[in-house]
């Protein structure tokens, strides 16, 4: 029972992450606003994060860590990319077109 | 297995347990909540319970090596970047001209007198 305590502890906190992705991914489809949007979707991230470490110690290869990391990194410089399209629509060179508009 | 092991275990079981529980909090609030702010509010129960809980437990299983070392960096980045991203879509929330409920936008300008 000790024994294999851990596997169904891992195994709650996995059903748990899934149940709250699917939840954000309902407030991803039907938020009313862009920013709702983009908000899920770094919520969404962030509990990817959290499902692929949870997911490498279940399965016993926590090497799953780094793949968790760099989704970290990709998901926060997504979700600036996101918004400053949104804001400048254009994402390299949103200064020399403003300073055109002037 | 000695005592002190299995209370060890036990503590990083019930953070690991109670970090699933925030996550599923705080998903539950950005789903359910009224309007965009308090979503925000919502979506960060996520971003500092579940996972603060949920990477101590896990760094608590694994013992001192280099998978302890890697579960520090990524709550040393999401601790960073978290409230970075929620910051920089408030404010671009704001700045596009969505703005707070009456109720909230009547009890700051009567804290402002």
């Amino acid at each position: 029972m000790l024994e294999s305590m851990p596997h169904y502890v891992f195994l709650f906190a996995l059903i748990c992450l899934f149940i709250a992705m699917v939840l954000v991914l309902i407030r991803l489809y039907n938020g009313p606003t862009l920013y709702d949007r983009v908000l899920s979707t770094n919520s969404f991230g962030t509990h990817t994060v959290l499902f692929i470490g949870i997911l490498g110690f279940l399965s016993g290869r926590p090497d799953f860590l780094d793949i968790a990391l760099l989704y970290a990194l990709i998901n926060f410089v997504g979700t600036i990319a996101i918004l400053k399209f949104f804001r400048y629509r254009a994402i390299g060179d949103a200064l020399e077109q403003r300073e055109a508009e002037k | 297995m000695s005592t002190l092991h299995l209370i060890f275990d036990i503590i990083a079981w019930l953070f690991i347990v109670f970090g699933g529980i925030f996550a599923i909090i705080g998903a539950l609030g950005s789903l359910r909540f009224p309007d965009f702010w308090s979503r925000l509010h919502a979506a960060s129960v996520t971003d500092s319970g579940g996972v603060v809980l949920l990477l101590i437990g896990m760094g608590m299983h694994s013992g001192w090596n280099l998978v302890t070392f890697k579960l520090f960096l990524i709550g040393a980045f999401l601790f960073i970047t978290g409230p970075t991203s929620t910051h920089a879509v408030a404010n671009a929330a704001l700045v596009s001209g969505l703005k707070p409920p009456r109720q909230l936008r009547a009890d700051l300008e009567r804290d402002d007198d």
